[in-house]
This record gives structure tokens, sequence and C-alpha cells, in this order.
């Protein structure tokens, strides 16, 4: 804390405020949390997959396999680096870094807690507050599609080539419903800002996948395959559909570039899933913040969970969050995968105009309220 | 043949010995064809699987119906028609064999191709090679097999005319035998290698294969030098050349 | 803006450039080594071009070098996922060249390793017809079944894939003790997987989309290039040699043979998962009749063929026709032996079928047609 003090005396209050904080709390953020979430997500998936397919799963490296992202990393970090001698080196340098980076900067609107302010302690569970978020939510997440298909371009693999093109298109097009149903919280709660949103649903006593008619519900729907489409998971996962071609993208990709490129599919997951908690199910409110009876599920009777610490906060977060993550795997463990006509079929014919009427409607709720 | 050695020094005592010798050797033979019918009867009295397995022979069809039908038809095209173990089989003049199938595809409801195969016969007199044709009457679930004599000169009308599915196996036939098959659209190797030499199951191929060096790619190896293992050969794919990317990939 | 002339036409608004993909041999939904050459206008297929021979070890040659007994396990080697009918259409041609004929409790418990290996042939198609359609589950389900099935098989014979269970007059060995009950209790729990399969699968909104219409053949079409098995029974040929001339014990067991007339993959798909529960029938009849005797015909201590006989003899193999065309020449040795794969007819129209589809298509196709490119090549 000193530390931080001369360095904040050193650069100058507003240097400090607006740079040097937040990029610390996203370093932070990104070491302590996000990392390792990612690592064990990985194992909780092959955990839970081989609960759904009658197999054990990783259990080898450490009591039930639990040191066996240790393990992957070591091996993805020591693996040798190939690059195909017919590449396009520096794009295909670059184009981990781009999936990797705009999954991570995402965070940084993402409230996991409580601001100080509500809690009454020293520490915001989010990095920045900003009121243009979700903007930059739906921004950021864009850019990631160029590391995509700037990897399957570079590697000079007609395979790598079919998969980048599978993923321009399927990213594109899903994007714009998944847009358009952001919109729908938002109209709801009146505001941009993430925390507000969340604040919006605890004042209105309804979480909005549960408000304006079931017009929540819809747009839920929408986002959430959307966002399933976004991550090229199952049963979208069509740019590195491996009986078609191959490894999509990342064909040629090996080791820790590879390791990025995996990374960034399951940053990009718990992003989806962490905006879709904040935007419809409450963010990191308890459930039924409001209601006399399910006043225990404040969880205030646990010791280490009394303010100012505000954990509470984070745990009802995480438990969203691994809903819908569990979601994601059982997803990839019950569904065939869609052929590439059917996929934007599916996008253009039916989302799309489904959401705009979700607006529209949304729109007339807004206006009777 | 015991009988016969002890027969031989009896024979110069003179008339009623040979008279003697005769009547035994006839009890002989009756005693043993009553054995021979008790043994049979015995035999019979077994069940299938303990008989003596009966060899299947070769008998004339000219009765069958279609190969009666065959023969009117096409005359001296039809070489033979027989049967072994209950299959029809019929040898075809080379040259016919495609109005012969056509004939039996259409008028008797051969509809199925089941196979076609060559075969090399080195000792026979006349042409070596044979090919065999397997066609199937899905209605009846008869079989029919045609036989066509040939050379390695001497292509054999194709069958895709009238079956799609008969370009593999007359490509293999091809490829395995040197069996060459006019109007085929695309008569190339099919399990061997492009640019392999020979034809493998001939009777005069050796089992153990023909020393064919890197026949792949003759422009980057040198002809049998064997394996190529490590990265230490210190050759480069060629940048500029059409199909570098491929061989980047094998070096 | 642009000139009247250059706007309107596909071709003119973009270029249009055919690429050139090579499908394999070393591709994960190609089922071992098979190689398309492909091209392709973006993902549409406009050229398909098979290319066979990566695994081509000239089994039919070798067969000229054994003695018919020692040729037994080269058909194993062949399609080596159904070692056990490849044996029984082997030692079948074997059985009627040379005249031999098989103990009926041979014949039973040769039908019951058949079926059992159409079973576990069945389910390893299942498993990665359903992993390239992008199911992953079925997989390991099937697989959950398959090793039972192949532990059956090793505890009959003491090999799991490359079975060597049979020879020309009947089976090298009896049943073990217990082995009926063990396989009885299989057989009588195995439907309920089955459904367990079509559960995940046969109503699944999106399985339906990728298979409902992929690939049609026609009934033409199938009888053009040859095609038999469980391909032919989908374009509408209720075509079964185990109906049509049984053989073995199929005479005297009660079962039906499913047929269906869409031709696509969705129908291949039923059709096959219909025939493992009628091999379950099969083989729970065959369980209960199985007649006591021997397992062993008598046979000549050297099995020779006659000079300049023939036999041909086929059954219906997990994959269509399997057969058999040996060529006696008076020695132990048969002069020709020749094999008729199923796999090579049905890979055949795969070019066919795939003209003009998508390539997500093209992997549906060549999963259904259940291809095994050890008997494509041998």
């Amino acid at each position: 804390m000193a530390m931080l003090e001369s360095l904040r005396d050193l650069v100058g209050p507003a240097v400090f405020d607006h740079a040097v904080s937040p990029l610390i709390k996203i370093a932070v953020l990104i070491f302590v949390g996000i990392l390792p979430l990612i690592s064990y997500l990985v194992l909780a998936e092959r955990k839970i997959l081989g609960f759904m397919q009658v197999r054990l799963g990783p259990n080898r490296v450490g009591p039930w396999g639990l040191l066996q992202p240790v393990a992957d990393i070591a091996k993805l970090l020591v693996k040798q680096d190939i690059i195909p001698s017919t590449a396009i080196r520096w794009a295909f340098i670059v184009a981990p870094c781009l999936v990797v980076a705009p999954a991570f900067v995402i965070f940084s609107v993402i409230p996991f807690g409580p601001a100080a302010s509500q809690t009454g302690g020293s520490l915001d569970y989010f990095v920045t507050d900003v009121n243009v978020a979700l903007l930059f939510v739906v921004a950021m997440a864009t850019v990631g599609v160029y590391g995509i298909i700037l990897g399957g371009w570079a590697s000079n693999s007609k395979f790598s080539l079919l998969g980048g093109l599978r993923a321009a298109a399927q990213m594109v097009s899903y994007e714009i419903p998944q847009g358009f149903s952001l919109v729908i919280p938002l109209l709801m709660a009146g505001t941009m800002s993430l925390q507000g949103i969340v604040q919006a649903q605890f004042e209105q006593q309804r979480w909005f996948i549960f408000q304006g008619w079931g017009l929540g519900l819809v747009a839920f729907f929408i986002y959430f395959v959307a966002g399933v489409a976004e991550t090229n998971r199952n049963p979208f996962d069509l740019p590195e559909a491996e009986s078609e071609l191959v490894a999509g993208f990342h064909t040629e990709y090996t080791g820790m570039r590879f390791a990025l490129f995996f990374l960034g599919e399951y940053a990009n997951m718990i992003v989806i899933s962490a905006v879709a908690v904040t935007l419809f199910l409450g963010g990191w409110h308890q459930p039924f913040p409001n209601a006399g009876w399910a006043g225990f599920l404040d969880l205030q009777w646990i010791p280490v969970l009394t303010p100012p610490l505000g954990l509470v906060g984070i745990l009802w977060f995480s438990t969203k969050l691994a809903a819908f993550l569990f979601v994601y795997i059982w997803f990839r463990g019950t569904f065939p995968r869609y052929r590439f006509d059917q996929l934007m079929e599916l996008g253009w014919k039916w989302l799309i105009p489904l959401v705009l009427l979700t607006i529209f409607g949304t729109g007339v709720w807004k206006i009777l309220q | 043949m015991g009988d016969e050695e002890r027969k031989g020094p009896e024979e110069a005592d003179g008339a009623a010995a040979q008279a003697a010798a005769e009547a035994a050797a006839k009890a002989r033979a009756e005693a043993a064809a009553k054995a021979k019918a008790a043994k049979e009867a015995a035999e019979a009295a077994k069940p299938a699987w303990e008989r003596e397995p009966k060899i299947p022979e070769w008998e004339e069809a000219g009765g069958d119906p279609i190969a009666a039908a065959l023969a009117e038809r096409h005359g001296a095209s039809l070489l033979s028609a027989r049967t072994l173990a209950g299959d029809l089989v019929l040898a075809v003049e080379r040259d016919a064999i495609r109005e012969v199938a056509r004939s039996l595809h259409d008028e008797h409801g051969f509809t199925m191709l089941i196979d076609i195969c060559g075969a090399d016969y080195p000792d026979r007199e006349g042409p070596r090679f044979e090919v065999v044709y397997h066609l199937m009457n899905l209605d009846s679930c008869r079989r029919v097999r045609l036989r066509v004599s040939t050379d390695e000169d001497s292509p054999v009308p194709s069958l895709v005319p009238l079956w799609r599915g008969a370009n593999w196996p007359e490509r293999e036939a091809f490829d395995m035998y040197g069996i060459g098959f006019a109007d085929h659209p695309d008569m190339t190797r099919i399990l061997m290698w492009e640019g392999f030499e020979g034809h493998p199951l001939r009777k005069d191929f050796p089992v153990e294969g023909i020393e064919t060096g890197a026949a792949i790619y003759p422009e980057y190896y040198e002809e049998a030098a064997g394996p190529v293992t490590g990265t230490g050969t210190g050759w480069k794919p060629p940048r500029d050349e059409e199909g570098a990317a491929g061989a980047a990939e094998d070096a | 803006m642009a000139a009247p002339d250059t706007v309107g036409t596909r071709d003119s608004l973009f270029e249009v450039e055919e690429m050139e993909l090579a499908f394999g041999p070393q591709h994960p939904s190609t089922h071992g080594v098979l190689r398309l050459d492909l091209k392709v206008d973006g993902e549409r297929i406009v050229g398909c071009y098979p290319i066979i021979g990566y695994l081509h070890r000239g089994t039919e040659k070798l067969f000229e070098l054994h003695p018919f007994f020692q040729n037994v396990p080269h058909t194993d080697r062949m399609d080596y996922v159904a070692a056990a009918t490849n044996n029984l259409a082997y030692v079948g041609a074997v059985e009627k060249l040379t005249g031999l004929t098989v103990p009926p409790r041979a014949a039973y418990i040769r039908t019951i390793l058949c079926e059992l290996q159409r079973i576990s042939s069945h389910l390893l198609w299942l498993a990665t017809h359903a992993i390239d359609i992008g199911a992953m589950t079925p997989f390991f389900y099937t697989f959950r079944e398959r090793e039972e099935v192949l532990d059956l098989f090793e505890e009959y014979c003491g090999a799991r894939l490359t079975l060597n269970c049979m020879r020309p007059g009947g089976l090298p060995f009896d049943l073990p003790v217990g082995w009926t009950d063990r396989c009885g209790a299989f057989v009588d729990k195995f439907p309920a997987k089955v459904d367990e399969y079509e559960g995940l699968l046969t109503h699944n909104r999106i399985w339906k989309k990728r298979t409902v219409g992929i690939g049609v053949m026609s009934k033409e079409q199938a009888l053009q290039y040859g095609v038999t098995g469980p391909m032919l029974r989908a374009s509408g040929v209720g075509f079964d040699l185990r109906k049509a001339t049984p053989y073995e014990a199929y005479g005297e067991v009660d079962f039906d043979v499913p047929v269906f007339h869409g031709g696509d993959t969705y129908d291949r798909y039923l059709v096959r998962m219909e025939e493992m529960r009628q091999s379950t029938r099969i083989v729970r009849q065959c369980l209960d009749k199985l007649p006591d005797g021997p397992v062993m015909a008598k046979k000549p201590r050297v099995l020779k063929a006659a000079k300049d006989t023939e036999a041909y003899y086929a059954i219906e193999g997990p994959k269509g026709e399997i057969g058999f065309y040996i060529v006696g020449n008076g020695t132990p040795n048969p002069q020709r032996c020749r094999v008729r794969p199923p796999s090579f007819y049905n890979l055949q129209i795969v070019p066919e079928l795939t003209q003009d589809r998508l390539l997500s298509d093209l992997v549906a196709i060549v999963g259904t047609t259940d291809i095994v490119l050890g008997e494509v090549d041998r």
C-alpha cells in the first residue's frame, strides 16, 4: 500500500487514478482471478464431460486430478513452438494475442461484486465502472474475430483458411443478435453502466430475465444462443470443427500459441456468462434480495462473509457464473454440430427478426410503465 | 497292390491254380464290395459332419434355363455353361462379355454387379489371365459367374456402361494384373501408387516386393536410397516451385 | 457507377476460384487413410476423387502363399472391426470348395459370434458417425457396450479384435463354461442401451438437420454401384443374405430385416440402429436353441481343393455382402483368393453423393457409408 501511494505521488493522482491503478487491477485480476479460473474451468469441463460420458476424466495428477491444469500449462509452455515455413510470420504470431487480449480487457468492466460505497468497505469488486460499459463489452468482443481470421489466414493452410472464414461469417452474423439482445436490459434499466444495471434489477425487485412480459426471457435466450456461437462452442463450433476442418483456424498452431487460442475461447466463455449474469440474473445480488423470507441468503451468518469484505457478492456472482459455464459444458456433451448454412439460417432468419421484435416489445413495455 | 504281388509267382502253376485264384479274387472282390456297401451305409447313418467330405465336381449345365437362353441368344460367344457346388459358371468370349452381361441384366434380372476380379493362370494353355464377374439377381437370389479369358495385350470390354460400379473393380484388376479394359473412363492404378511398375498379383511378381526406391518423390530423394530419417539432410523446400507447400510438410 | 454489363452475374461480381483440398489421408474423419481429392468452391464440393490404397498390404497375394487353414488370420485384418464375419465368409467359401459340413452346434455359435460382431461393428460405426457430426457423448456410450462385446470375444477366443475364431469345418473350441449366461445377460440388457443412444440422437433437431435428406441414394444408384448391406436397405431394397439365402443358423431363427425408403443418411442410421436390436433377438434365440454336440467336422488332415474348382461364398457382414471367391489348384494353397469387400463398393458411390454438397455433408456421408479402409485396400 505504501508503495502504491509513493507511486501515486510520483506519477500524479490523475494519471494514477485513470491509467496506472486500472492496469494494476487488471493484472491482479488476470493473474489471480481469471487465469486460475480458466485453467480450473478446463479441468471442470473435462471432469463434467467425463461424468456425462461414463468415464473418469483426469485423475492422475494430484488428488482427483486437481493439479492437471498445472501439468497442462507446463506441457504447453515447454512444447516446441512450430511456425510453418510457409506461414505469414508476423500475422501468425500476432493472431493469438489478438484473441486473448480483448477477452481479458472486457473483465475490467464486469462488476464481480458491489462497489465499496455499497458495502462500506475500501475495495471495489470491479476494475472500472464506466458509463458506456455495455458498448465497451460489445466493441471489445468484436476485436477477437480479427485474431481468429488472421490466424486462419496466416497459417497458409487450407483447413485453417476455411476455419477462419467460417469464424468470420459466424461471429459477424451472431454479433448482430447478440448486440441487439443487450439493448433490452438496457431499455429496462435505463443506463449503460453495468453497475447501474445491477442496481436497477435490485430496485425493480426483479431479475431482467423475468422482467417485461417475458420479453427479458426471450432476450436472454437470444443473447445466450448468440453468445455460444460467438465463443465457437458446441453446437456452433464450426470454425474448429475437428471432424471437418481438422482443427479449423488453429490447425497449424502448437504449444503456447495454441494455448493462447484456447485461453481466449475459455476467457470468452466466462465473459459471455459474466455479462449474462450481470444483465439478466441480478449480477452479484443474492436471489430475492428484497424478500424477507429469503434473508438468510445474504449469508451474513457465516462470519468470514460479513462486510466490510463483501465477499457475499463475489460468492453469488461466481455461483451464477458457474451455472452458466455448466450449461456450456452440458451443451458440449449433448449436441451434434450445425452445418454452416444452417447456422447462418438460424442467425439471420430467426434470431435477428426475433430480437428486433423483442426490442419493439420492450419499448412498448417501457412506455406503458 | 498286395494281391497282385502275391498272385505273380503262382502264375506258372497252371490253369487249376489260376481258376482257384480267380475264384478267390472274386470272393475277395465281393467281400470288398460288401464291406464297401456296409461302410457306405454306416457313413450314411452318420451325421453329415462326420462323413468324409464330398468334394464338389463340375457338371454340365446346358439345360439351365438361363444358360440355354443365353446360348440361343449369343450362340458361339457362350463357350461353356457348367455348375460347381450350385454356382452357375459361364465361360464367355472376351469381346461378347458386355453383350452377355447386358442380356443378363436386361432380360434375366441380374441387376446387381457383385464383383469383378482378375486371376492369373500362367501354366494354362492359351490366354494367361481371366476376368471373373459375379452377378446377382436380387429377386430370385440367383448368382451367376462369368469368366473371360484374356491376355495382357487384348483389353476386355468394360462394364462401366452397364454398371457404374464396375469402375473401381476394373481399375483394380488392371492395377493388380495389368488387364486392360476398353472404354473404361479412368484406366489408372487404384491401390498401388502412380508410377509403380509391375502388377503385384501376377504369379511371377515376387511376394517380398520389388525395389521401388522412393518412387513417390523422385525429385527430392535419390532412387533406392532407403528411408530418410532425421532433419539433418540439409534439404530445404524449394520456395519458388509449385507444390512447395506440400513438400515442406513432408520434410 | 459500375457499367451495366459487369453487374448482376455471379461471376462478374465475385471472382470464383476453385480450391483443391486434400481431405486425408491424415484427417480425423476419414476413418483411417482414405484420401479424397476435393475441388471446393468455398465450402461447396464441385469435385471429389477418392484415392485409396494407403493401407494396401497385398492380402490377396498372401492368401495364395498359405494353406487354407493358415489364411483365417489374414481375413481378420481386412475389416478389422468385424473379424468374425470375415472369418465366416472365408471359411464358408473353403467349406463350399472342399465339401465340408459344419456341425449344428458350430453353426449356432458362429451365428452368435457374427451377430455379436455386427453389434460391435455397428456400435463403432455409430460412435464415429456421431462424433463426425459433432456429437461426442454417443461415442463413449457405445464404447461402453462395445467393450462388453469384446470381453465376450476375448473370453471365447482370447482376442478382442483379430478374432481368428473359425476354422474350415467348424470352430477351434467350444464355448467356455458360463459364456452363454454372460452373453445372454448382455443381449437382454442391450436393447435398452440402443434406446439410450436413440434418445440422444434420433429426435435431436440438430442431428436430423444434419442427416435428413443428406446424401440421398436412390435404389437405382445403389444397384448401379453394387452397394449392399444397410446402405442398400436404407434405399428401399429389402435384400439381406441372412434372409435371402439363409446360412448357418439363420434359417432357424426369427428376425426382421429393417428397410427404409428415404435413402438418406438418417435412414441409414435408423437401419443400423434397428439391426442392432434384431441382432440381439437372433443371439437370444440362438442361445436358447443351442444344440449339443461337436463343434468341428471330420475333415482330412490336410485340406486340399481339387484342381480347377472354384467357389464363391458370401454372407451378410455388418457393412454389406462380404464374399470370397476361391480357386483351388490341387494343393493345400488356393490358386486365387479374391475378397469381395463391401466397403470398396460402398465407398465408390461417395463422389456421386457428395456432388454439390457442403464440406460438412461430406463428413456425414463418408461416415454413413461405414467404410473400413483395411477392407477397401486389403
